[in-house]
């Protein structure tokens, strides 16, 4: 009860303190759950070798971002309405599929994850709800567990699972939120329905040529430099970073949304 | 001694004529052993700017390859290869999700010729889940042009390179992770022809073999997913020629005439196993090995490493299915590595006759014991032959002859072939038996109050003689106690139009 209460407060809080419209927050109540601090396995070590990542005690949307909410935004964000928001921006895919500037339509659903939505866009968004995008570290700890442990990683069957998703093309319709399994921290969506921006996916810098390892060119990334993908066995993870690393803040694609995460004073457990 | 030394003055004649001719074509350096000149490799390529208009690169579908680019200036050529993801059939019934250069696997065939300015657009469909990138082995320059075409789902890379080497090249995603985006069915040739191009033939074909992963068995049929650890343990599920069990067999055979002369051009996308590419049958006049610039003449078998490529050519003498297999066999036969050629035309027995001979060959086990059959036909001859050389007869041929299926204790085998051993049905008609052998015999009959419903060939290349042995030996073994059957009475039921083959119920 305690986590559903203080992000009740919190966006209260928010909403008094930005003065956004009481209705607005009230039609919406968006569920944060708490993801206490850690320390662990990463697939991007951050002295490139083996060392763990660390995580402060932080607090995630328990699903990605859906067409409703984004709606409901860029109705009160005219900027970011497709048509209006600069090209530097979001590219010419930015919310495609959506039946008009600020309506997703008849043929989406207010449930599906948003989807063909940029970086900025994500960023912009989920300043508006007082929280900014997950790190890479952020949503790596809470991906690497399933229904009853912290980290499923090592199971050569959940491993599978995760493939299965991966491997396939996105042709298919996209399921509503919230109907995959709920994981260890309640935690919706993880895998098996959308890929998911991450604030620092620039930082990721997986290699474009898979075979390079050792001395890759550093001119060729953003940031500290290329890492090399610690995590060699788990394939699935070895995507998704490709995928963010493929990836440009302006680029919007059909399979690719976001969540939000927000900060909290919280003491780790 | 003469002899070596008059070869030895023509291999040098040879070797300075071949140093004369070569002067024209690089002037780079010659072996002093083979007499060989080299071509001068991706330092005299470079044929200068691309003249004319930029040319849009016809890209086919396997097993089929782009005409000859029939040129004799470098070009500006513009490579269109749009990636998707796909799902397919695997083998029959069995689904799988391929990624697809151009979507078919092995991806289209590019063509280009060598000088030629290649300016590749690389697409990825907007449905794709995955970044892709294209390794082009037939690029000079780092990764082959891998991290200049790495591509977001609904983006394009471009890139241009000028082709140097001439060769056959494997192109290939490297997105990480690559195994997974290579067992997935990513890759693909590029050919890169000499200046004066390739000779003329009357077929082309483009085949690659890919060996493929699925969490499944063989045929398990259903949507069939990757499986990453028997990719990494290197333990396929298929092996396959163009990206599916039967993609070039039956109606999707490869077709030729008998005079025609056929090219393969054959690559190995892997991503693990090395091939040991043969046509069964056939025999390679030439193969250009490893997709290099040299052949060698007279090949059964050749190395395709993964990753790597040749160019075959045989001629076609006579009509036929010819089958393409990985000669690592089992591959071939539980896996799925069988692609077909199937030639037209007239037969020419003198080079190829067909079967000319269908004879039972009783091999030298049984041979010894022929000296029974011998004694018992002399003995037939004289009027002199007993019973117990009839059986001892009758026992070398049954061997050899009815052993397999009545198994050698005349107990048969339960529920497919009856027995003769102490068997209501042979002891009850003598003379049926005789038909059984000499007509065959099909349908239900009751053996010892069991059904059987099975077929029995006819016996047709025994003789009268040997029928006579066999089924006395039958009717005298295992505990049965019969008469002798004679010659004369074998004769007698050949001779009637229809056996008593009927069942008695």
């Amino acid at each position: 009860m305690r986590a559903p209460l203080a992000a009740m407060l919190h966006l209260s809080l928010l909403c008094a303190g930005l003065l956004l419209s009481a209705l607005a927050c009230a039609a919406q109540y968006v569920k944060y759950v708490t993801i206490p601090a850690a320390s662990f396995r990463t697939a991007l070590p951050p002295d490139g070798k083996s060392a763990s990542a660390a995580t402060s005690t932080f607090r995630m949307r328990a699903m990605p971002v859906t067409n409703g909410e984004y709606q409901s935004f860029v109705r009160q964000h005219v900027e970011w309405r497709r048509g209006q928001v600069a090209a530097l921006f979001a590219d010419a895919g930015y919310l495609r599929p959506w039946a008009a500037n600020d309506a997703f339509g008849p043929h989406l659903h207010a449930g599906q994850p948003v989807t063909h939505v940029s970086w900025f866009a994500a960023d912009a968004y989920c300043r508006s709800e007082g929280a900014r995008l997950p790190t890479w570290y952020e949503w790596e700890l809470v991906a690497a567990a399933d229904e009853q442990r912290k980290d499923a990683r090592d199971d050569a069957r959940w491993r599978e699972r995760m493939l299965r998703w991966y491997s396939r093309p996105s042709t298919e319709k996209l399921a509503a939120v919230g109907k995959t399994a709920k994981n260890l921290y309640g935690v919706y969506d993880m895998h098996g329905l959308v890929w998911e921006w991450v604030e620092d996916f620039t930082g990721i810098m997986v290699s474009t040529d898979n075979r390079e390892q050792g001395d890759p060119d550093l001119r060729k990334f953003c940031g500290a430099g290329a890492i090399a993908v610690g995590d060699r066995e788990n394939y699935a993870v070895q995507m998704r970073l490709a995928l963010l690393s493929s990836l440009q803040a302006a680029y919007t694609t059909g399979n690719l949304g976001f969540r939000c995460v927000r900060e909290t004073r919280e003491k780790a457990s | 001694m003469f002899v070596r030394a008059l070869v030895v003055v023509m291999v040098a004649m040879v070797a300075m004529l071949t140093l004369a001719a070569c002067g024209k074509k690089g002037d780079g350096s010659t072996d002093s052993v083979s007499g060989v000149s080299d071509t001068g490799g991706s330092a005299k390529g470079d044929f200068g700017p691309p003249q004319g208009e930029p040319i849009k690169a016809v890209l086919t579908s396997p097993p089929n390859v782009p005409p000859p680019t029939l040129r004799d200036k470098p070009a500006k050529v513009i490579v269109d290869l749009e990636v998707r993801e796909i799902e397919q059939e695997i083998s029959e019934g069995v689904r799988y999700t391929f990624w697809t250069f151009g979507g078919t696997v092995p991806g289209s065939f590019i063509r280009v010729r060598q000088g030629d300015t290649v300016e590749f657009h690389l697409k990825n469909h907007p449905d794709s889940k995955m970044p892709h990138n294209i390794d082009l082995h037939g690029v000079t320059g780092p990764g082959g042009g891998a991290a200049s075409t790495f591509t977001a789902p609904g983006h394009e890379s471009q890139f241009t390179f000028k082709a140097l080497n001439q060769g056959l090249y494997v192109y290939h995603c490297a997105t990480a992770p690559v195994g997974m985006h290579v067992a997935n069915g990513m890759y693909g040739l590029i050919l890169v022809e000499p200046p004066e191009g390739m000779s003329k033939v009357d077929h082309e074909y483009y085949v690659m073999q890919g060996d493929f992963y699925t969490t499944g068995k063989y045929r398990e049929k259903g949507v069939q997913p990757f499986d990453m650890e028997k990719a990494i343990d290197e333990h396929p599920t298929y092996v396959v020629f163009n990206g599916a069990e039967g993609a070039l067999t039956g109606d999707k055979a490869l077709k030729a005439k008998v005079g025609e002369t056929v090219r393969m051009y054959v690559g190995n996308g892997g991503p693990n196993l090395i091939s040991s590419f043969h046509v069964i049958g056939e025999i390679f006049d030439k193969v250009w090995f490893e997709g290099g610039t040299r052949f060698q003449e007279n090949v059964q078998t050749t190395l395709i490493p993964a990753g790597g490529s040749a160019i075959g050519e045989f001629r076609i003498e006579v009509p036929g299915t010819y089958i393409l297999v990985d000669h690592s066999i089992t591959r071939a036969f539980n896996k799925g590595a069988i692609a077909m050629l199937k030639a037209d035309g007239p037969e020419n027995k003198a080079i190829y006759s067909g079967k000319e001979v269908d004879a039972v060959y009783l091999a030298e086990r049984a041979a010894s014991n022929l000296a029974a059959v011998s004694q018992a036909t002399k003995s037939a001859e004289a009027g002199t032959l007993t019973l117990n050389e009839q059986i001892k007869a009758g026992e070398a041929l049954y061997a050899g002859t009815c052993s397999v299926c009545h198994q050698s204790n005349g107990e048969g085998l339960p529920g497919v072939f009856p027995p003769l051993a102490k068997s209501d049905y042979l002891l009850a008609d003598p003379k049926r038996a005789i038909g059984a052998v000499v007509k065959g015999l099909s349908g239900k009959v009751t053996v010892n109050g069991k059904e059987y419903n099975s077929v029995m060939p006819p016996m047709a290349q025994l003789n009268d003689d040997e029928v006579a042995n066999i089924v006395t030996y039958a009717l005298n073994s295992w505990g049965n106690k019969g008469a002798a059957v004679s010659a004369a009475d074998v004769k007698k039921v050949r001779a009637q139009a229809s056996v008593a083959s009927k069942p008695s119920e």
